[in-house]
């Protein structure tokens, strides 16, 4: 008996344990080679975002700077991705537009997760008539066509970003309630919940040590596969004019190329860097988000 | 237990249209009082003007009252009148109607040969064609609408001149019977493609997941080791069985494609649903707009009901839950 074991407390192993679990789920990720791609573009594009004030005036987007430049020139030395019908810079515009695509699907991705989860969560946990009334609205929502209810209420609210991060958010949530109710009912059946319960445990002591831990890893993996639907849909809603009036996303750079005939013009250079900057940002998420799911959801791990 | 299983599904589909119906009245009242006003601003109407037009969209009385005439007007059919040109709702989405149809319809099939490639995936998990297809599906799936459009229209109509850049047909153009076909499906070819190409990733993806489901299934073995072909054992006991996850997703997709229908339309001017949608949005035309709303809510619902049954009916043992 030489070697002493200090005596740890409950914490430390838990925090142990938790480190542990990450170092695993970077292990995991690390092999994943397109996850890492996806992760990495996603950093570039965020770092982009945060450095626009760095990279270009915002005032150079204002009608007041650009009367000399030329319109619809294509790209060049000068302008990058060439200029639009006002002679505005559109690789400034596609560097100010990325703010407000990341922000709205961050933002509505967020406000999405928050009401499912907490629905979800409350009914799993309650049981009984709180999770049939609960359920039975889900599936209400769940059957409502998404974007013509999106579109409706974009119409018929005030104009603005956080109108559109409302919309996005009020209207998506009801997939996620389904599987975190799931996922909570799963884990109440678990033999070391009875046992907690038999030592006397009370329903927030399982539902804080127990339920939780045990979910949070699904609801960060849902959040993950729910950006990139925040981010088309936010597209979408700006393309259609349903955006905020004031601040223009890569949708709303969509919207404004299609109004001024960019495309019977031939303007390729107005529509290719925002749709583009969609695309690689949604596959980033998406490449970076299933891989975290695989590695997350205990139901998928096995295959 | 069969007609019990029904009963229950008919039910819970009538209650969320039941749903449906008081969410939509109520959507367009709450949320923005003094319609008329804002609708016909700047034409300064009289107060007995406003007063008409009031009772003409169902908007003077109480909340309750309104309630009750929306109600009553829909039990016979009546959507109300639009507010730019007040033709009968019923009118303007009945013209609508068959293009969409068509658009959406042709689109689907297209986008259901996903569930083939995805079921071929499935098998041969991990393999080359696995990853070239899941890749392909994922990259389909990160293209907004709009976007694709634009694309196609540039390079296709725009630039090389194949396509025709918008419409159901050739305007002024009076041919009936073949070369009227013939004209509408060439107007109808971008479109088409876009909503499919937008659409097939998801086919794929639920395909191959249901199939890799499949695969650790006992009576697979079994037919392996009644010594079946590889093709033999995918195509009559795996593949049967994984066509039922991607029942379900085909009637909630059938909302999806109408909504992806809602920028298409918009970019092809294609006279249907979806165009009508963004037009009234913008309008924005309340009552046609709400017809609209109820019209895809309620499609949705049906499509779910039939899949539900559907499902009901190919595997019988969803029917004892």
């Amino acid at each position: 008996m030489t070697d002493l074991q200090v005596p740890r407390s409950g914490r430390a192993v838990a925090w142990d344990r938790r480190r542990a679990s990450l170092a695993s789920v970077w292990r995991s990720l690390r092999n994943d080679r397109l996850a890492l791609l996806g992760f990495v573009v996603l950093l570039l594009f965020t770092l982009m975002a945060f450095a626009a004030p760095l990279l270009s005036d915002k005032s150079s987007l204002s009608a007041a700077n650009t009367g000399d430049n030329p319109v619809w020139s294509p790209p060049s030395w000068e302008f990058l991705f060439g200029t639009d019908h006002l002679g505005h810079s559109v690789a400034a515009q596609f560097l100010w537009g990325s703010r407000i695509s990341l922000f709205v699907g961050l933002m509505a991705t967020l406000l999405q997760v928050g009401i499912g989860s907490l629905v979800g969560l409350t009914a799993g946990f309650f049981g009984g008539w709180v999770d049939a009334v609960l359920m039975r609205i889900t599936d209400w929502f769940l059957v409502i066509p998404f974007l013509p209810l999106a579109i409706v209420l974009a119409a018929v609210l005030q104009r603005g970003l956080w109108t559109i991060i409302l919309v996005i958010g009020v209207t998506s949530w009801p997939s996620t309630a389904r599987l975190l109710r799931a996922q909570v009912l799963t884990v109440r059946q678990r033999l070391y919940v009875d046992r907690a319960r038999s030592l006397g445990a009370g329903r927030i002591h399982v539902m804080r040590r127990h339920v939780l831990p045990n979910v949070t890893p699904l609801i960060l993996a849902s959040t993950t596969l729910a950006v990139p639907i925040s981010i088309l849909t936010e597209t979408t809603l700006s393309f259609l004019g349903l955006g905020d009036p004031t601040s223009t996303s890569w949708g709303g750079m969509l919207n404004a190329a299609k109004d001024n005939s960019a495309i019977s013009g031939g303007r390729w250079w107005a529509y290719m860097p925002p749709g583009l900057g969609i695309v690689f940002v949604v596959l980033a998420v998406t490449l970076f988000g299933r891989a975290l799911e695989e590695i997350l959801d205990p139901r998928l791990r096995e295959r | 237990m069969r007609a019990r299983f029904l009963i229950m599904k008919v039910v819970g589909a009538l209650s969320t249209l039941a749903f449906v119906v008081v969410f939509n009245f109520f959507l367009f009242r709450i949320v923005n009082e003094n319609t008329v006003e804002s609708m016909f601003r700047g034409r300064n109407l009289s107060a007995s003007q406003i007063a008409r037009l009031e009772r003409q969209f169902n908007l003077d009385g109480s909340k309750w009252e309104q309630f009750t005439a929306y109600v009553n007007q829909l039990l016979h059919g009546n959507l109300g009148v639009s507010m730019k040109d007040f033709r009968p709702v019923t009118t303007v989405v009945g013209e609508a109607l068959w293009p969409t149809i068509l658009l959406v319809g042709t689109s689907t099939l297209l986008a259901m040969t996903g569930i083939f490639l995805g079921f071929r995936a499935g098998w041969r998990r991990r393999s080359r064609y696995d990853v070239g297809v899941t890749t392909f599906s994922m990259f389909t799936y990160s293209m907004p609408d709009a976007w694709l459009s634009m694309v196609f229209l540039g390079l296709f109509a725009s630039g090389l001149g194949l396509f025709p850049t918008g419409g159901l047909e050739d305007s002024g153009s009076n041919a009936t019977g073949l070369s009227q076909i013939l004209d509408q499906a060439h107007h109808m070819a971008l479109p088409a493609m876009v909503l499919a190409i937008a659409y097939i990733g998801e086919y794929t993806i639920v395909a191959r997941s249901a199939m890799i489901d499949t695969l650790r299934e006992d009576y697979l073995q079994l037919a392996r080791a009644k010594g079946l072909s590889d093709a033999n054992v995918r195509r009559k006991h795996a593949q049967p069985n994984a066509l039922l996850p991607v029942v379900s997703l085909s009637a909630l997709n059938f909302g999806f494609v109408l909504s992806g229908a809602i920028v298409v339309e918009t970019i092809f001017s294609w006279p249907g649903l979806g165009q009508l949608t963004r037009n009234a949005a913008t309008g924005p035309d309340f009552p046609v707009l709400q017809g609209l709303f109820l019209l895809f809510s309620a499609s949705l619902i049906f499509a779910n009901l039939v899949a539900d049954l559907l499902y009901g009916r190919i595997d019988p043992r969803v029917n004892g839950r």
